[in-house]
């Protein structure tokens, strides 16, 4: 009885945490990433970051995007931990998958 | 007190059961998993479109395809598409806030923020019809590639079957996430919720349109900068 009552006291507390304010903070951090992203693309030229750099700097701030959408707004950084792990660890997959197909691309330029 | 509640008492963990482990109800856990099963789809999706352009000898450049914007002809590269993210993110930022409009079981509040929400999918939609309509105007579709390489080469299909594929893949699914939060928006004014107790449903609703705008947020990445 009393785990039960603990748990529902921890799930409000999480929820309240989710205030109006934090809100607005996570949508002024997600405005200034994409910001920094349009600032890289048009106003740094080529000769300054040459386009490698700078896809490495896209990809960084996409993912750090996707943190803030994910943790705050789907709100994932409050869950159990083990709901945490049931989603962060599958996805991770993805990168293996990635790093497959970019390497196969690579190999079918190369035949080309 | 007896033994056994004794027992119930000093259960270690989540997972020596008496308790749900994840502490979520069933259709948001349920959401998750659909959520996580359609970002692999969506990874396939993009990573097919990284292993085609790693696979090509040259590739439009984005910055020469996309410099239209109503009542710009060219010479805005990135304006529209930007205008686009905004919206999607605005509309991500509303839905959080009918969400919490539930938690204090705000029937009113609800009912704005789901408003602005609707309007911001619908705007967005009403872009990404303008874009489409633009490009096809300039003679891209599935199987032609008007623009021409980086190289001053013809342009590869695939960047137009990949283009048109995946946004409209992403599209169909805002369009369902509208649909979905019309859905919700009437079910609030008819009081399903408030008679029920807790607006939750806004909550799993609410994991769906940030989910598309997660999705966006790699699509513009890959499409549009990289």
């Amino acid at each position: 009885m009393s785990t039960s009552e603990h748990t529902t006291e921890t799930h409000h507390q999480d929820h309240a945490a989710m205030s109006t304010k934090t809100i607005w903070n996570v949508f002024w951090v997600l405005l200034i990433l994409t910001v920094a992203e349009f600032i890289i693309a048009l106003a740094i030229p080529l000769d300054v970051m040459p386009k490698p750099y700078k896809n490495i700097l896209y990809i960084v701030l996409t993912i750090a995007k996707a943190y803030y959408i994910v943790a705050y707004f789907m709100h994932l950084k409050f869950e159990k931990l083990g709901l945490i792990y049931s989603i962060v660890l599958p996805s991770l997959f993805i990168i293996l998958f990635i790093i497959a197909m970019i390497y196969e691309g690579n190999f079918w330029l190369l035949e080309r | 007190m007896s033994a056994v509640s004794n027992a119930d008492q000093i259960k270690p963990n989540d997972w020596s059961g008496g308790v749900s482990p994840y502490n979520v109800e069933y259709g948001k856990m349920m959401m998750w998993f659909f959520l996580l099963s359609d970002a692999f789809t969506f990874s396939a999706l993009l990573i097919a479109y990284g292993a085609l352009r790693f696979s090509a000898t040259s590739w439009p450049d984005p910055d020469v395809v996309f410099q239209s914007a109503p009542f710009i002809t060219s010479g805005a590269p990135l304006v529209f598409v930007g205008i686009m993210t905004f919206i999607l993110i605005m509309s991500s930022v509303t839905m959080v806030l009918a969400v919490e409009a539930g938690h204090r079981m705000d029937k009113g509040g609800v009912i704005k923020w789901m408003w602005w929400t609707i309007f911001g999918g619908a705007l967005f939609l009403g872009c990404q019809a303008w874009e489409w309509a633009h490009l096809h105007h300039e003679g891209a579709w599935w199987g032609s590639n008007p623009f021409t390489n980086k190289d001053g080469s013809p342009g590869n299909p695939n960047f137009t079957n990949l283009f048109f594929t995946i946004t409209g893949f992403h599209g169909f699914h805002v369009f369902s996430g509208v649909i979905i939060n019309i859905i919700v928006l009437i079910m609030t004014y008819r009081n399903v919720f408030h008679n029920r107790g807790h607006y939750m449903m806004i909550e799993k609703v609410g994991l769906y349109w940030h989910f598309v705008d997660l999705v966006w947020v790699f699509v513009f990445t890959f499409f549009y900068l990289v």
